[in-house]
């Protein structure tokens, strides 16, 4: 286990894995070069593409509502296409502060966010966040007002959900790329705010 | 969408309790809010029944797919932070009954 850098078996899953990839090649029903492709357009998804759409609906009221009705088209407007996956965008407000969670696996919007952090995977995420959230949030660096009504949003089956943060004050007439550079992956899981501007 | 798909039962607002059964199999609805009682907070659509999707077939005729929201108090008893807190999960008809 300390011997990093030298020779490790493969563990049970990547064993797994190497093999049912192999066959699948081998057997014609895919090739290297597909899966190749499909592995770097997962890591081309990054939480950037989601900053993008927060940063519209912060400029664009009439975007912002459509997005509240109906993520999944209100993405394609942008031109993000979110393949049989139905999006459901929850918006922070002074008075609710909305986060997401998936108890039963690590269900995610990675369309929008990309792989999804460790954390977001864990065990202690995944339980803890739908029991005590406000605790959850206090670890993160989010003391949330005992005002403020928490709404944890529990991913069991097929929408996916993206919080859509607060604009921070102190931005009045920024452009839509200078917006979407203060929104980070965990402002739009809601395990943070969306980072407000240097000030002086 | 589907060819044949359950009628849909329950309206926003309305009271629901999450059925409080123990199936074997893959099941979406998470053990900690069965038996518990919330309000329909919107449609989501009808999609095929996951438990049948895990069995190979075709999980038709689709079922209603709800967000249910819950008092995070109801839920957990000894719950810490404020009364108005909720938790929203997404729940199956087929798991849900009046209450």
């Amino acid at each position: 286990m300390s011997d990093r850098g030298k020779y490790q078996p493969l563990s049970y899953f990547q064993l797994m894995e190497v093999t049912l990839r192999e066959l699948l090649v081998e057997k014609g029903v895919l090739t290297e070069e597909q899966v190749a492709a499909e592995v770097q357009a997962m890591r081309d998804r990054t939480p950037e593409r989601g900053a993008r759409v927060v940063a519209h609906a912060w400029t664009h009221p009439e975007y912002k509502e459509r997005l509240l009705e109906n993520g999944t088209k209100a993405c394609e407007e942008l031109g993000l296409e979110i393949p049989a996956l139905k999006l459901v965008v929850v918006e922070n407000m002074p008075e609710v502060h909305n986060v997401i969670v998936c108890t039963l696996c690590s269900c995610y919007p990675r369309v929008l966010l990309g792989i999804p952090p460790d954390w977001y995977k864990s065990r202690s995420y995944r339980s803890r966040m739908v029991r005590e959230p406000r605790k959850v949030l206090a670890e993160f660096g989010l003391e949330i007002p005992e005002k403020t009504t928490i709404r944890v949003h529990d991913s069991t089956a097929d929408m996916r959900y993206m919080v859509l943060p607060m604009r921070p004050p102190g931005t009045e007439g920024w452009s839509e790329e200078r917006l979407a550079a203060l929104v980070s992956r965990n402002a739009m899981i809601g395990v943070a705010v969306a980072q407000r501007p240097a000030t002086g | 969408m589907w060819s044949s798909v359950v009628e849909v039962k329950y309206k926003v607002g309305e009271k629901v309790k999450v059925m409080k059964a123990y199936p074997l199999g893959h099941v979406r609805t998470p053990f900690y809010i069965r038996g518990h009682v919330g309000t329909i907070e919107r449609l989501c659509g009808s999609f095929p029944n996951p438990e049948e999707l895990a069995q190979m077939r075709d999980g038709l005729p689709a079922q209603p797919l709800y967000r249910v929201r819950f008092r995070q108090k109801d839920v957990w008893p000894d719950y810490r932070g404020g009364a108005a807190d909720v938790l929203e999960v997404e729940i199956f008809q087929h798991w849900l009954e009046k209450a």
